[in-house]
């Protein structure tokens, strides 16, 4: 689906990125984890073309990304923030259909997915004519899921959509997350850096840390077979109560 | 904001005459326009190119003084107005399509406009030639002449008085004190002087004047004009100046004393003309020539000041000396011309400023030098004082409402253009990337998402612009813009306070309107969504 090699990214002389391969595969959650600053919503950006790789090259689903490509490349994925990036000035209902009325899609179409869009993350009809700021933060972040599925995008890209939500609603959409992906078969992009939820979500999980991928697998490859003390130490940092 | 307009607008005018309003409305020398210029020559020609570059968004096409039409100029004092008047009434006699600007500034402007040709002629002092547009101190008439003529202007002879500066005492005391002349001051040390603060600091003011005559005085005060009539009346002073032609002078029965050692420079006053008006109407210049002396001068002003009324009191005037009755008319009926006119100004300039700012402010909004340069050079034209402005267009657009709208403009630009420019640096990074990420074009991100979500701090720049705006058109009123400041500055000039008010409160009612108006705006134009009150989770 996504292809990325040598991929590296700098901001003069600090390297966000080092050189790096890395394939996201169809279908499946590949989950991109890591201390701050591990280079994972870089990664992230370079997949969307938010920001331009220093060296390396980027090919989605067969074609190589170029500047010219971009727009296209965009309307064939979806993103998804921490607080949403809802835009304040315009309802949920506007902010998911936004794109498709640009690209003049059928109205009868775009409200067919939209009912279906709000079946699909359990979103209240009413409230799609309620504004960001009347919406609560679980509310926001289905809308912006809506929003980022509305246009049926290749892949889906997630970047810690549940960071700022309270545990109990966190849990709630962590579920209804994976029964989304699963029910559309959705290739997922998703960066945490909550491990138990790395584990949850992710058939691949991709441990990064100072710009470097440190150990590619399952959950269990990394817990059985780290490649690094850091994984270990990472793994082992996260703890559950039942080590409490 | 009524007091924040009143402050505002006051202090504007005030700048430009560097005295208070009630001083500077007889004084014939247009002082106030060469400190003006000189504030002015001293700015970066690199803000005249951005001036420059920015009339090309409005087409101006200056009156000249053509054909059979002749337009009189005149200077912001009575005197002034009062001559304008005369000299319409008897071109008008003659046949000729006569126009009078009334008041439009001091010298510079007045001679830049009679250069351009905006208007044919205008009333001019002798003293004011040579210092201010000749720059020749001493020079004879003859010299005077031929160097106006180079550059295509005549002058005529001169009408008879002379309005220079003076010293007055009340009668009643000079003449118990036996004291005629300046010289005679020397003998009475501990009389009580009030000149003007103005005159105080002078070259040719206070303390020249005393050294000159070897004159010693203690007890010296600097009062206003104004006051300084009514301190003498009420004796807490005993000596003031003043230009010999005030109407005060006869109204009080204060005596002019004579300046034996001829210290005060000679301010003859005569017309200035283009050498290309109708030679009758030149010739009808001329036959005032000699015609009005300092008695006559005084009481012309005084009936003016009077009967607040300048054509009224130009109506008594005849060459041979008649006089005729006329009645004051009222301003109150010119309200809706005002109106009409001051909306003009403002609509106009507004929308300018908003077609023009807004794109400004977007591209001011980016990284990168030029935004720098776009909030610096709009920052730069807000400095410079409004009249300034406004003079330093004359020369290039005539006068009239055309420069008045282009002054207006970019003086209502840096509102609009700092607040467009604040309001979408202020939108977060999250919400960019989203813009972006959708696949939005980036015109479409500026229209769909940027512009909407700014659209308070823009309106809330506009909204200054508007209300600083409607304060400022009433210096059109000086450049013969029309507007409220017409009766404004009709009324400064008149020393009449009524007269003042029936520009001011139309033009702070109008503020208010504006304001008010906005806050209807705001509900309309800003998205629902940002006026919300935010939802507890």
């Amino acid at each position: 689906m996504i292809q990325l090699d040598n991929v590296s990214k700098k901001y003069g002389e600090m390297t966000a990125l080092a050189p790096t391969n890395l394939t996201i595969e169809s279908g499946k959650t590949t989950v991109l984890i890591g201390p701050s600053g591990c280079g994972k919503s870089t990664l992230l950006r370079l997949m969307l073309g938010l920001i331009e790789p220093t060296s390396g090259t980027i090919d989605f689903n067969g074609k190589r990304v170029t500047r010219s490509g971009l727009l296209e490349l965009r309307r064939r994925v979806g993103y998804v923030i921490q607080d949403g990036g809802l835009f304040p000035h315009l309802t949920a209902r506007q902010n998911v259909l936004l794109m498709a009325e640009r690209l003049k899609q059928e109205p009868v179409k775009s409200r067919d997915r939209l009912r279906e869009l709000c079946r699909l993350t359990r979103f209240p009809l009413e409230g799609l004519l309620r504004y960001p700021v009347e919406l609560s933060g679980g509310q926001r972040q289905r809308v912006s899921l809506m929003r980022a599925l509305m246009l049926v995008p290749d892949v889906l890209l997630l970047d810690e959509p549940l960071g700022a939500l309270d545990p109990l609603v966190r849990a709630g959409l962590q579920t209804d997350l994976k029964a989304i992906f699963a029910e559309l078969k959705q290739t997922v992009v998703l960066v945490t850096h909550d491990m138990p939820e790395a584990g949850y979500f992710g058939d691949t999980i991709v441990l990064l840390s100072e710009g470097h991928i440190v150990q590619q697998g399952s959950l269990a490859d990394l817990r059985d077979r780290p490649a690094a003390p850091f994984v270990t130490d990472f793994l082992n940092a996260q703890r559950s109560l039942v080590q409490i | 904001m009524i007091s924040e307009w009143l402050r505002s607008n006051p202090n504007n005018t005030f700048d430009l005459f560097d005295r208070p309003p009630a001083v500077e409305n007889r004084h014939p020398r247009g002082l106030q326009s060469a400190s003006l210029w000189t504030k002015n020559s001293n700015r970066n020609p690199l803000l005249l190119l951005f001036l420059l570059g920015a009339m090309i968004f409005v087409a101006a096409m200056p009156l000249r003084a053509t054909g059979q039409s002749v337009a009189v100029g005149s200077k912001k004092f009575t005197e002034s107005y009062v001559l304008g008047e005369i000299v319409k009434k008897l071109l008008t006699t003659q046949g000729f399509k006569t126009t009078h600007d009334q008041g439009m500034g001091g010298t510079i402007i007045l001679w830049q406009a009679l250069l351009h040709g905006d208007i044919g002629c205008y009333p001019e002092y002798t003293g004011t030639i040579g210092e201010e547009i000749l720059k020749q101190k001493n020079l004879s008439p003859e010299a005077m002449r031929a160097a106006l003529q180079k550059q295509g202007i005549g002058m005529t002879g001169e009408l008879g008085f002379n309005n220079t500066y003076a010293l007055v005492m009340l009668r009643s005391k000079a003449e118990k004190l036996g004291i005629k002349t300046i010289s005679d001051l020397k003998k009475h040390p501990e009389l009580r002087a009030g000149p003007t603060p103005e005159f105080l600091g002078r070259q040719d003011g206070w303390t020249p004047l005393l050294a000159h005559y070897g004159i010693t005085m203690s007890d010296v005060h600097g009062i206003e004009h104004g006051l300084g009539y009514t301190a003498l009346k009420n004796d807490q002073i005993d000596l003031k100046e003043c230009y010999s032609t005030d109407a005060k002078i006869a109204k009080y029965d204060l005596i002019v004393l004579d300046d034996d050692l001829h210290f005060f420079p000679q301010y003859k006053a005569l017309f200035l003309y283009r050498l290309d008006m109708p030679a009758k109407a030149i010739a009808t210049l001329k036959t005032l020539e000699g015609k009005i002396d300092g008695a006559r001068m005084i009481a012309l002003n005084a009936l003016a000041e009077k009967e607040k009324d300048y054509a009224a009191a130009a109506a008594t005037f005849s060459l041979d000396g008649t006089t005729a009755n006329t009645a004051a008319k009222s301003l109150l009926s010119d309200i809706p011309r005002l109106t009409k006119q001051h909306l003009t100004l403002v609509g106009f300039s507004m929308l300018l400023a908003i077609v023009v700012g807004i794109p400004l402010g977007i591209l001011a909004s980016r990284p990168g030098p030029l935004g720098g340069f776009l909030l610096g050079a709009t920052g730069v034209v807000q400095t410079i004082p409004q009249l300034a402005l406004l003079a330093l267009f004359i020369p290039l657009l005539g006068i009239g409402p055309n420069t008045a709208i282009v002054a207006l403009f970019l003086y209502s630009l840096l509102p609009i253009v700092r607040n467009t420019a604040t309001g979408l640096q202020d939108i977060p990074g999250p919400i960019r990337e989203s813009a972006a990420a959708l696949g939005l074009e980036p015109f479409a991100q500026l229209q769909k998402v940027f512009l909407p979500m700014a659209s308070r701090t823009i309106l809330a720049g506009i909204k200054t612009s508007a209300v600083i705006n409607v304060g400022a058109a009433t210096l059109a009123g000086l450049i013969g813009g029309g507007g409220y400041g017409e009766p404004i500055n009709s009324g400064l000039n008149l020393n009449d306070t009524s007269m003042i008010l029936q520009g001011a409160i139309p033009a702070a009612l109008l503020a208010l309107l504006v304001q008010f108006g906005f806050d209807l705006f705001d509900r309309v134009l800003i998205p629902k969504g940002l006026r919300l009150p935010p939802a507890r989770d």
